[in-house]
């Protein structure tokens, strides 16, 4: 009975962004400025929404909650630092300087603006090849797990390769015809319908339990003592704050987020959103992990090792079967609006900063809107096609909850490897082409050296381990990213093409 | 034009926010006030004052070190 009902909620709910991504259609422009980044017109909730949406990947849902049921809730405070502080703060740092300069020069992409600053088309490249090639298996990561919650879902009667082509082939007609606005609109309506699932479900549960929260924490405390006090085995201090700012910094350089950057309508616009940060995180991640972790209390099972969700799991226990059909379609709308703005931000790295460029400079605002469409679709399914080589090939036997939380923590740690380099030449009128590429090559070579290659041991110290001193390596290059772009920017000229003037001395809006 | 003590003062401030979202001083401490843990109590208040200081800093500051100001660098 579930089933058919699950599976006419999502595709019910794919019909209605269908429907929304129409009418954003009918009100778009044939641009790329208005494919892109809608104008720049966002006010404050679309705004607020369509970057906490893009945000929200499967891991509020599945990969959060899991955590939380496996090692106890205080992922909130890892949430409520990285998302509610460290990244409101960047939103004001990174953020208000790259709106006002994307105000004063019309910039629609990162590299675009640092390509100009530093009058270098191979910063402008380097910015966007490196971004995408972290973009990439991150899509791949949201195709995995709509994938695998279809074909969950159906008890494998739609199989894996089958419901991400069928995902991706929606969200690329979906991306094409849309653009940004109607992307947005959708992030909004995800983003409400969400915090409102979360808290109905959190609500419901609690009613729906015996003795309500007296009983799960006597639960917890026969079962697992550990998960009421502050900090355990798995939650250090350093892993939290590394967790916390490796991924705060990296949602900051994460395309379809920073992009969106550009993207507000006016001054009152970011300072409204940048207060409402830590109000929103606090919305949706506090329900949210307590579910998991209230699961734990509860004596349910899942067997999170194996790919199993807890989620699922706890509204099947207490809630009716409609309603954890439109949870699942939450999630499947998490994932989705994170993956469609990712193929537009994609897209729009490649045609404006390495095709344009690199290929062909001269061609019109026509052919490029054209051309940025034309790239989602090859975007989307080359990720499709290695998604569906990577799950035949390596994830079989591999849980899709872990999977996802490991790759996505280490693109998400790729990208901070650029926030600090970039926070340099936003601020520092001496900085440098040179001391810029360099301090974005030499931390990446490095962090994806420590990921990649076998512990090694050197003598008393071990080569190419994660972690050192408890702090994970992404953090120390983050550092080695800063110090090298100071150093190196230090050592050389500035070229007599930068664009320093049009960068400091700005005015408010 | 900001006064020397609002730049400091806002930095200092964030630098606050920062330091104590994980409430370090409960660490190991089980202790539980209506049904939830007192480190989670923390953080709920923890993210309501953070957005009360954003939303100060934006009527207030917003533009400190970003944009020029009388002759200051930005």
């Amino acid at each position: 009975m579930s089933v058919p009902l699950q599976l006419g909620i999502v595709v019910g709910y794919l019909f209605v962004a269908l429907g929304v991504g129409l009418a954003a259609y009918r009100v778009t422009e044939r641009a790329a400025e208005d494919f892109y980044l809608a104008s720049r017109t966002f006010g404050t909730v679309v705004l607020l929404f369509t970057v906490f949406a893009t945000l929200l990947s499967a891991f509020t849902f599945f990969g959060g909650p899991d955590t939380a049921y496996a090692f106890g809730p205080e992922w909130i405070l890892v949430m409520g630092l990285m998302d509610g502080i460290v990244f409101a703060v960047l939103w004001y740092v990174v953020g208000y300087k790259q709106w006002l300069l994307g105000q004063r020069h019309g910039y629609i992409t990162l590299g675009e603006l640092l390509g100009d600053r530093f009058g270098s088309r191979a910063i402008r490249a380097l910015v966007a090849g490196v971004s995408l090639f972290w973009l990439f298996p991150y899509v791949m990561l949201q195709q995995i797990g709509a994938g695998g919650a279809l074909a969950a879902l159906t008890d494998g009667a739609l199989p894996f390769a089958g419901g991400a082509a069928l995902i991706t082939g929606f969200m690329i007609v979906y991306v094409v015809l849309a653009g940004m606005r109607g992307i947005a609109w959708t992030d909004t309506l995800q983003g409400a319908f969400m915090l409102l699932m979360v808290w109905t479900a959190l609500l419901w549960v609690l009613a729906a339990v015996d003795g309500g929260v007296g009983t799960i924490n006597a639960g917890l405390a026969a079962s697992n003592p550990e998960f009421l006090a502050l900090g355990s085995d798995f939650y250090t201090p350093g892993t939290m704050l590394t967790f916390a700012v490796s991924i705060a910094f990296g949602v900051a350089m994460f395309p379809q987020v920073n992009q969106r950057f550009f993207a507000a309508g006016s001054e009152g616009v970011l300072k409204r959103s940048f207060a409402l940060w830590p109000v929103l995180v606090l919305l949706l991640f506090v329900p949210a992990f307590l579910l998991g972790t209230w699961a734990r209390g509860l004596g349910l099972e899942a067997n999170i090792g194996a790919g199993e969700s807890i989620l699922p799991v706890i509204l099947a226990e207490y809630t009716p079967p409609w309603f954890a059909a439109l949870v699942v379609a939450g999630a499947i709308a998490a994932m989705m609006s994170s993956s469609d703005s990712m193929l537009l931000s994609g897209s729009s790295y490649f045609t404006r900063d390495l095709y344009r460029p690199l290929v062909d400079d001269s061609i019109s605002e026509r052919r490029e809107d054209r051309l940025g469409r034309i790239g989602v679709v090859v975007f989307a399914t080359a990720a499709l096609a290695a998604s569906v080589w990577a799950e035949a090939e390596a994830f079989g036997a591999v849980t899709v909850g872990s999977v996802l939380v490991e790759i996505g923590d280490l693109a998400f740690g790729g990208f901070a490897q650029l926030t600090l380099p970039v926070v340099v030449a936003l601020y520092w009128r001496r900085t440098t082409a040179a001391g810029l590429a360099a301090g974005i090559v030499v931390p990446q070579a490095v962090y994806l050296a420590f990921n990649f290659l076998p512990e090694t041991a050197a003598g008393p110290i071990v080569l190419f381990s994660d972690a050192y001193l408890g702090w994970g390596i992404s953090i120390y290059c983050m550092l080695l990213g800063l110090a090298t772009t100071v150093a190196v920017s230090s050592v050389t000229t500035p070229s007599p093409d930068a664009n320093v003037d049009g960068h400091f001395g700005l005015r408010a809006d | 034009m900001a006064s020397m003590v609002e730049r400091y003062g806002w930095a200092v401030l964030i630098g606050l926010l920062i330091t104590f979202a994980i409430p370090w001083f409960l660490w190991g401490d089980s202790r539980t006030a209506f049904g939830l843990p007192l480190w989670l109590w923390w953080h709920v208040g923890w993210m309501l004052l953070a957005a009360v200081a954003f939303r100060l800093f934006a009527r207030r500051a917003w533009g400190l070190w970003i944009v020029e100001s009388e002759g200051e660098t930005a």
